[in-house]
């Protein structure tokens, strides 16, 4: 890797959201915001990944909303986070990406409907809404990613890593790191 | 031509900042400020380094800092490009004679006849404290700018 290499501020830790086990080989992190048509089109391909690398990949997903770019990024990244609280981080997280054109073009009532499909309950999310650890959490991750060097979204690291460039390029990454091991 | 390095006197300047205002740099004496050199308006919204900026303002004004960005581009593209990326800061109309600021400050790109992709951070004394170019295609990010706030915060406290 190159050394100047920007390297990630904040160490992954049982505060993430991740999927996969601890012990996988090689850590994927995200940095993303559900409005990002760019995170959009990446999303398949993370899927995709992690169904090709199996156990051997963790995936991590932090919150880099750009709110002003993006108006409904930040009420997405609640919703999921409010998610997270009931359990529902990925089931959320998922539907938000294979869905983005639709929920996008609604607003809110996107979203809305996006929480009953994925059968959270509203009067429960809404309370949820209301406690200020939401929008802490969200800044927090905003804020590591932007002492990591995180310019853009999705911007990806590797083991800490940042690598640029797409899914492709991540596909290469992580297989010259599990072949390694 | 080379960046004005961490120690120079922050050359003056006073630009457009829409069709019928303009913003003199000695304005802002007493307090931070970041420049920000980019080469063109409407790059594409998802790296923009602007975009990353706005979402970063109270981070800056946490550390007494405004946030200027400079480009060649006339006033009224910058006022359109506002307005449509809902910035919250001025930017700043390099535009006649062309690149005269950012030639100053050493970060004109002849061959493409735009600003460079350059920041400065200036203190109240009008002293650039940290500057850095970046390669044209890469956006750097803001990490740099908050540490040099810090650091400027830091021997401001040292010398108070």
């Amino acid at each position: 890797m190159h050394a100047r290499t920007p390297e990630l501020a904040i160490p992954v830790s049982a505060d993430d959201h991740a999927q996969g086990s601890r012990s996988a080989t090689v850590t994927l992190v995200e940095y993303g915001d559900y409005q990002c048509p760019a995170c959009g089109m990446a999303y398949p391909g993370i899927k995709r990944l992690q169904r090709g690398f199996g156990k051997s990949l963790r995936f991590v997903f932090r919150n880099f909303p750009l709110t002003e770019a993006h108006p409904l990024a930040r009420p997405a990244a609640e919703l999921a986070e409010a998610a997270s609280l009931l359990h529902q981080f990925w089931p959320m997280h998922d539907w938000l990406y294979e869905n983005q054109d639709a929920w996008t073009a609604y607003g809110t009532e996107g979203l809305e409907a996006g929480l009953r499909q994925v059968g959270l309950d509203e009067s429960e999310v809404a309370q949820i809404l209301r406690r200020p650890g939401i929008d802490a959490r969200i800044r927090a991750d905003f804020m590591g990613g932007v002492r990591s060097g995180v310019n853009g979204t999705p911007c990806f690291f590797l083991d800490g890593y940042r690598v640029d460039g797409g899914v492709a390029d991540l596909e290469y990454a992580i297989a010259e790191r599990t072949n390694e091991s | 031509m080379n960046i004005l390095p961490a120690g120079s006197i922050a050359p003056d300047f006073t630009l457009h900042s829409t069709p019928d205002q303009t913003v003199s740099l000695s304005e802002f004496r007493g307090r931070n400020v970041i420049l920000a050199f980019y080469p063109a308006d409407w790059s594409p919204v998802c790296g923009d380094q602007l975009a990353l900026y706005n979402e970063l303002l109270e981070e800056f004004a946490k550390h007494d800092a405004q946030l200027l960005a400079i480009s060649v581009d006339g006033a009224w593209s910058h006022a359109a490009l506002s307005r449509d990326r809902k910035y919250h800061f001025p930017l700043l109309s390099d535009f006649e004679p062309k690149g005269a600021v950012a030639r100053q400050y050493g970060v004109y790109d002849e061959k493409g006849g735009v600003a460079g992709r350059a920041l400065f951070v200036i203190d109240g004394d009008g002293v650039i404290r940290w500057s850095y170019l970046s390669p044209m295609g890469v956006n750097p990010g803001a990490d740099g700018i908050l540490k040099a706030l810090e650091n400027l915060g830091a021997s401001q406290r040292k010398a108070g």
